[in-house]
């Protein structure tokens, strides 16, 4: 049926959008962080989205820019629709969701707790961590497949397209990191080394070593918060009682799930 | 007391333990109800299944309860109780002085209480300091830099109104500071989990020592930075250590950095106690071995000598514990012969 198909593409085309919104502090997709807990399109089209953090504490400006992520994922769908985004179960729910619906900044919403300053810097902050994050766990890669250092720093970017991971985190990360490297330096020479320094530097061969160990610290604090927001996220959203699938846990998960709609303070 | 599976005994201190009340009866709004919500969400996400808590008793949980689970099923010899008071979120507070002393009088020689302080209630915080100690004798105090106070969600270690405090903490002989960095709400277009504010107080108080809970994680490279400058600050291992259950790679890497960077000196044991116990968390530590790979690359081993100080010896040294003294005390106890 060639509606059915029509909406079965454009919930592909949503999920697809909605993916590419990552989680600026541990740079993952909020869909693979569950975060979006409910994506809906009408028969109209439009579009209808529940998005819920791991706990009402989850840092404000964060869960900002994670919204206006999805919001701009959201206006680059190809048939335009209304929508609806919603935060839930949030110390700043309220205050968010009445900033997103009129359109407003992050400045603008919290204009007193914000103390004046944009997130731009921020921003930035989360790019370069990114960046580390995803160069490591490619080096590491190359290095765990045996090649030297030297091959390894001496890598232009045909050479790192032709390059296969099987699986793993190095296979995970290969396709963002080059992502990132191209938004990092959009006039790069393309035989220029793809492995580099957020600056831009070239790493000498002897001090991969050091070089990882740095990177290895941003990743550490990175893994830190991962870990915790998909144990907490797993808990709140009662997942937990798929583990070994015994009933007397899902029992008491089940009791202390958040009631949907906060009651009033 | 931990014995080793070769018969060794092992002097512990817990660095890090509550008294709490988070039940439905005490919660005073949604954010007191969603605070327990979220440290038992800690709980579920990183225990072993078979150390899971029912909800109703990980929210109030009783005296015995507390003493039982910290030292005759678990390895402590010594626990720090910590205060945090939350009263904009609990109607009676959600871990206070007075009911962490209540318990610490019904088991005399296993507790170390210690108190807490608000320095944005100025003037008031300083005579509650001279009560804490005139009343407490405390020698430590724990600071929660993201509670909520009326209109302000947050504050910083430089604060001039903290730095009134921690004067007085320092006249006083208040000595050991446990900062918990959780995630600081102001303002909130920066990174939340900043921990630079500790270098510049532990500058300033060379006299106290700055004990970090969790190690600053998720800034451990900024907190590792500070420590390693400053030879009063140290490292709880809180919230980190529970990870040896469930990802005991990262474990180790966490580890690793600590030991490379601040030493074996520094880092404290801490169980976070309801939220975790201390038995498992001790008999995984013990039995744990830094990977082969992240071990040599950092050039580090985390030895039983070194494990030793991190359960004990580092924490006994900050307070001051005569280890054989409180070894004869604690035989002598009336209580010794239900933790036997």
């Amino acid at each position: 049926m060639a509606t059915a198909s029509v909406s079965g593409s454009r919930e592909n085309e949503l999920w697809r959008r909605l993916g590419e919104v990552n989680d600026p502090e541990l740079d993952e997709p909020i869909t693979e962080m569950g975060f979006v807990e409910r994506a809906e399109m009408a028969s109209n089209g439009s579009v209808d989205i529940d998005f819920r953090l791991p706990t009402y504490w989850c840092s404000p400006n964060f869960a900002f820019l994670m919204l206006d992520g999805v919001r701009k994922a959201l206006d680059q769908l190809s048939w335009s629709p209304a929508y609806r985004v919603k935060l839930h179960d949030h110390m700043f729910a309220e205050e968010v969701n009445r900033g997103m619906e009129a359109g407003k900044t992050f400045v603008d919403i919290f204009a007193e707790l914000a103390e004046d300053q944009d997130l731009g810097a921020l921003r930035e902050t989360f790019r370069l961590k990114a960046f580390k994050r995803r160069q490591e766990a490619v080096l590491r890669g190359f290095r765990q497949h045996g090649l030297t250092d030297r091959e390894i720093l001496g890598m232009d970017l045909p050479a790192y397209d032709v390059a296969r991971f099987e699986t793993g985190e190095a296979a995970n990360q290969k396709p963002r990191y080059r992502a990132a490297l191209l938004e990092r330096f959009p006039d790069r020479r393309a035989d220029a080394p793809v492995f580099v320094t957020w600056e831009g530097q070239r790493i000498p061969t002897g001090a991969l070593s050091a070089h990882l160990a740095e990177l290895r610290s941003v990743r550490i604090n990175m893994e830190f918060n991962g870990a915790l927001c998909r144990g907490l996220k797993q808990t709140r959203y009662k997942e937990l009682g798929v583990v070994d699938g015994e009933p007397t846990l899902v029992d008491f998960i089940m009791d202390r799930v958040p009631p949907r709609a906060a009651p009033t303070v | 007391m931990f014995i080793t599976p070769e018969g060794k005994e092992i002097f512990v201190v817990d660095g890090h333990t509550h008294f709490w009340d988070g039940s439905p009866e005490n919660q005073k709004n949604i954010h007191g109800k969603q605070f327990i919500e979220c440290f038992y969400a800690y709980h579920t996400g990183l225990s072993p299944k078979e150390q899971l808590w029912e909800k109703s008793k990980f929210e109030k949980y009783s005296a015995d309860d507390l003493y039982r689970d910290l030292f005759v099923n678990g390895p402590d010899d010594v626990a720090i109780v910590q205060s945090t008071y939350l009263k904009d979120f609990y109607k009676n507070g959600f871990n206070t002085i007075e009911r962490n002393a209540e318990v610490a009088k019904r088991y005399p020689e296993r507790f170390i209480v210690n108190g807490a302080f608000d320095p944005r209630d100025g003037e008031k915080a300083l005579e509650y300091i001279h009560f804490l100690k005139e009343t407490y004798d405390v020698k430590g105090v724990k600071m929660y830099t993201a509670e909520w106070n009326g209109a302000s969600k947050g504050w910083k270690l430089t604060d001039p109104d903290a730095y009134k405090c921690f004067e007085l903490c320092d006249k006083l002989g208040i000595r050991n500071i446990h900062v918990h960095k959780g995630p600081t709400i102001i303002p909130l277009s920066k990174d939340a989990f900043d921990v630079h504010d500790v270098d510049h107080a532990a500058t300033d108080f060379q006299n106290l020592n700055w004990i970090v809970e969790h190690c600053g994680l998720p800034r451990l490279d900024d907190f590792c930075w500070i420590a390693t400058q400053e030879t009063n600050v140290y490292g709880g291992l809180a919230v980190a250590l529970p990870f040896i259950h469930s990802r005991p790679r990262y474990f180790g890497e966490v580890i690793a950095e600590l030991l490379f960077w601040i030493g074996p000196e520094k880092i404290l044991f801490g169980s976070d106690y309801a939220i975790w116990t201390p038995r498992w968390l001790v008999e995984k530590f013990w039995a744990y071995q830094i990977p082969e790979d992240i071990a040599a690359e950092r050039g580090v081993q985390l030895t039983d000598e070194i494990k030793e100080k991190i359960l004990g010896l580092n924490a006994a040294r900050l307070y001051n514990i005569d280890i054989e003294a409180k070894k004869a005390a604690l035989a002598s106890s009336p209580f010794s012969i239900a933790a036997e």
